[in-house]
């Protein structure tokens, strides 16, 4: 396979973020708009009808299909089309339009990534029941499953994870279009009532409405000064860890076949040294500090050493979640991914302000959903 | 050889008819079903229909009586005990309720026919009777009928002696009434039809027929269960039963009287035959009986007795549909009170295996487990070769756990857990343990719980529970 095909062959030239949160007076097409419209200027787009020659969307809780994103922008007689990969599905639309836009069909796309789950009138996720023998499961219930051996195999508990959460919240004071903007302590967070050990309330992350967009171009149509490239993008199935005789639950395998693939695309061979920012899928505490360690940024086992030492903090060597993340930015399922693109392009172009990590080359984003039973990773970089 | 030594009926006269139920005037000729009026309920029709049966019989040689319905007013408290007393039966009897299934009736008449064959009773009174009640404007309301039949049970004098059945269980949620729903539920018809009765009546035919070297040819009258006329008809064309042969469902006269709709098929079938006939009587419900019968010279001695006949030539027609919706106690909105119909039934069927059964498979090609079922291994990707096991019996441990206090329980938190039984990894809650005393690798067992009551009925599956040992005597390593 040709991994290396899709390397710097497009450009991001603008991205586009409603404010997340509990929205309620607007409308996924109102979020749309906002996140699209945003998009466009940030890209120069004048003349959307004329300029974006497809669009990917993707959303969870409606059920509209794509017209609820065509209509809503007005684009007409050009392919839209909607994906679905749970929570991965914002990164699984930027891979649908990196390939169009790689294989010659397309000069310019649209993605947009949208989810009003605040719509159904019931706070969190809904509890799952489609069958009988499927327990009445929550994801919180999914990857809580991977504590109890972590713990007694690598030695770390509900006060390592809890750091993940006051870190995310931190930053996501300083995210203007953030949903939770308070700083949290550590006792705030092992006092919070518990979902399903070890995940008390503040290691879960917000459900909200929102929306993010991004325009994607033809790379060789950009100006190269600040020009900002997909170096790579992988979105990859993996078993379902509930059923998956070989399954550990010491990490998340989607994550790492993820990586693995994703770096090959964009020639990286020292993930640790070589990305500079990250957004990871902190759904919950711990599959943030799996991340760490199935994307190959630590060994594994040693989260708990680079956690204490601040590691993955504003400052320290390699920042992640600069937002607030899923945790404090919100967690929109299908806007996700997008969202965390808006981030990466904002730190790469140096425009983060307060959350500006120095010096940025290579920003990855990761998003785990399949239900959830896939990863997808976007690295990119500039010229 | 035991038989049956006299029958009888009863249907209630009142007739309610498709042009009423429309919101029409009556019309003569109008297809119809009887309905039990406000004073009647299936006990009082099983009296009658025992009334029936015991005329001209000596009610104090009756040592047994066997009442059978999906109906019974009571929850708790016995039908069979109240009509013995209406019928003044003898006080030294053997009684019992059969319910819950549609094929009640058959469950009580062969009872009653190995009680007498096994020499434990001489004489049992056998009343299968039910009125079910149907959604106001349903489908179901234009099938249903209300009636009762009964049959008197001996070892002596038979008009229809008992020469064989052939039964088989099946788990299919396809018509139910779980405690707290008024109306009978079902899923979608052709679901009902297609993996349930069809298929159901006919295994029920072609067992007994195999079972008695017989042809269905062999047999003079056929009484076919049917839930409605055309999967009746279809039933009746698939197993080959001669148009002269099939005996008249009365779909548009009487309705499908549940539990007793067999049984009265049977009592027609008996005032049709005449002595060296062989008639077949076939029903279905959570699975399905053939039994076949040949009747003999006493039929013809019994006379013209209140039968199917005699019931469904007396009749007065409902003139309003609110008239009937008042009589039941229903009002036009009460469908709207139904329960959604819940997890999907259909999955269920199909899933019986994993999940009632509690079964896993291995794969022939590498050996590998796993559950539930799997078309493709999910080791070495051999495709449809692998061997059922059954995990219910087997021993497991916990590979991981959360407590979790997200979902609504009366009692949080409930313990999930991974088990590893014989290799295949399943997520099953862990049971008869406090929540802090879970640890990675204890050793479980397996028990039959309800797991939640989605959709408003019980739903089935299994917990696992610490492992107890081996009961006293029970293994000897």
């Amino acid at each position: 396979m040709g991994r290396e095909v899709i390397r710097d062959k497009v450009a991001i030239t603008g991205v586009g973020c409603c404010p997340f949160g509990e929205n309620w007076n607007q409308g996924p097409a109102d979020m749309i708009v906002d996140a699209a419209y945003e998009a466009y200027a940030d890209a120069g787009i004048e003349d959307p009808q004329r300029q974006i020659d497809a669009v990917f969307t993707g959303s969870i809780y409606s059920n509209k299909g794509p017209h609820e994103c065509s209509d809503a922008l007005k684009l007409f007689n050009k392919p839209v089309t909607m994906v679905s990969n749970y929570c991965a599905t914002g990164t699984e639309a930027l891979r649908c339009g990196v390939l169009s836009i790689a294989a010659g069909l397309y000069d310019t796309v649209l993605i947009v990534g949208y989810d009003k789950p605040k719509d159904r009138g019931v706070a969190g996720p809904s509890v799952m029941m489609d069958r009988v023998r499927d327990l009445p499961q929550t994801p919180a219930g999914w990857f809580a499953l991977c504590a109890a051996t972590y713990f007694e195999k690598f030695g770390a508990g509900r006060e390592d994870l809890a750091k993940i959460a006051v870190k995310n919240h931190k930053n996501g004071t300083l995210a203007p279009n953030s949903f939770l903007k308070r700083e949290i302590t550590v006792e705030e967070v092992l006092a919070a009532r518990m979902i399903s050990w070890p995940f008390g309330l503040y290691d879960c992350a917000a459900q909200t409405d929102g929306a993010a967009a991004a325009v994607l171009s033809r790379a060789d149509l950009v100006p190269p000064a600040g020009r900002i490239l997909v170096k790579g993008v992988a979105v990859i199935a993996g078993p379902n860890p509930q059923k998956d005789p070989g399954n550990d639950f010491l990490s998340w395998k989607p994550s790492a076949w993820a990586a693995e693939e994703v770096y090959a695309q964009a020639g990286i061979d020292d993930p640790a040294g070589q990305v500079d920012v990250a957004q990871l899928h902190d759904c919950f505490t711990l599959t943030e500090l799996l991340s760490y360690e199935d994307l190959g940024f630590i060994e594994k086992g040693s989260a708990r050493e680079h956690i204490a030492d601040g590691r993955f903090e504003l400052g320290g060597a390699l920042p992640v979640n600069t937002d607030g993340g899923l945790k404090a930015f919100g967690h929109p399922t299908a806007a996700t991914g997008v969202r965390m693109i808006y981030e990466n392009v904002q730190q790469l172009r140096g425009t983060a302000g307060a959350r500006q990590v120095p010096d940025v080359h290579t920003a990855l984003s990761h998003n785990i959903g399949g239900h959830p039973t896939a990863c997808g990773i976007a690295i990119l970089g500039k010229s | 050889m035991p038989g049956i030594v006299s029958y009888g009926a009863y249907v209630p006269p009142t007739r309610l008819d498709f042009e009423v139920m429309a919101g029409r005037p009556p019309r003569e000729g109008a297809g119809e079903r009887a309905i039990a009026w406000r004073d009647e309920d299936s006990l009082t029709m099983a009296v009658t229909a025992g009334v029936n049966c015991l005329r001209g019989f000596d009610r104090t040689c009756v040592d047994g009586v066997f009442f059978a319905g999906v109906t019974s007013p009571y929850r708790e408290k016995q039908g069979a005990a109240l009509i013995a007393r209406a019928l003044d039966l003898p006080r030294a009897l053997r009684t019992a309720d059969f319910s819950s299934s549609l094929r009640a009736g058959e469950g009580a008449l062969c009872a009653a026919l190995d009680a007498v064959r096994a020499g434990a009773a001489s004489c049992v009174l056998v009343v299968a009777s039910d009125c079910r009640l149907a959604a106001p404007g349903s489908a179901q309301e234009r099938n249903f009928g209300d009636g009762a039949a009964a049959f008197l049970v001996g070892a002596h004098d038979v008009a229809a002696g008992f020469e064989g059945g052939f039964a088989f269980a099946d788990e299919i949620l396809d018509v139910w009434r779980a405690q707290h729903d008024s109306f009978v539920q079902s899923w979608e018809e052709r679901f009902v039809i297609q993996e349930g009765y069809a298929p159901g009546i006919q295994e029920a035919v072609r067992g007994l027929l195999e079972k008695q070297g017989a042809e269905i040819s062999d047999f003079a009258q056929v009484a076919l269960y049917g839930p409605d006329a055309r999967s009746q008809r279809a039933a009746a064309r698939a197993l080959g039963v001669a148009e002269t042969a099939l005996v008249d469902p009365c779909f548009d006269r009487l309705g499908n009287a549940g539990a007793a709709f067999a049984p009265l098929l049977l009592v027609g079938a008996l005032e049709r035959a005449v002595p060296g006939q062989r008639i077949l009587l076939a029903g279905y419900g959570d699975g399905g009986f053939a039994h076949a019968f040949r009747a003999e010279a006493p039929l013809a001695e019994l006379g013209a007795r209140r039968g199917l006949r005699w019931h469904l030539a007396r009749r007065s027609k409902v003139a309003r549909y609110e008239h009937y919706l008042a009589a039941r106690g229903l009002d036009a909105g009460s469908a709207a009170g139904q329960r959604g119909a819940g997890l999907s039934a259909t999955a269920h069927h199909r899933e019986r295996d994993d999940e009632i059964a509690f079964k896993a498979q291995r794969c022939l090609a590498c050996g590998a487990m796993q559950f539930p079922a799997q078309r493709v291994c999910e080791r070495c990707r051999a495709r449809d070769a692998f061997e059922s096991v059954r995990l219910s019996d087997k021993i497991g441990s916990v590979v991981t756990y959360t407590r979790d206090y997200f979902f609504p329980t009366p009692d949080p938190p409930t313990l999930v857990t991974i088990i590893d039984v014989e290799g295949a990894r399943v997520h099953l809650q862990l049971v008869n343990l406090p929540a802090g005393e879970v640890r990675l690798g204890m050793p479980v067992e397996f028990e039959f719980r309800r797991i939640h009551e989605m959709g408003g009925r019980p739903n089935y599956y299994w917990k696992a529970t610490p492992f107890a040992g081996p009961a006293a005597g029970e293994g000897s390593a």
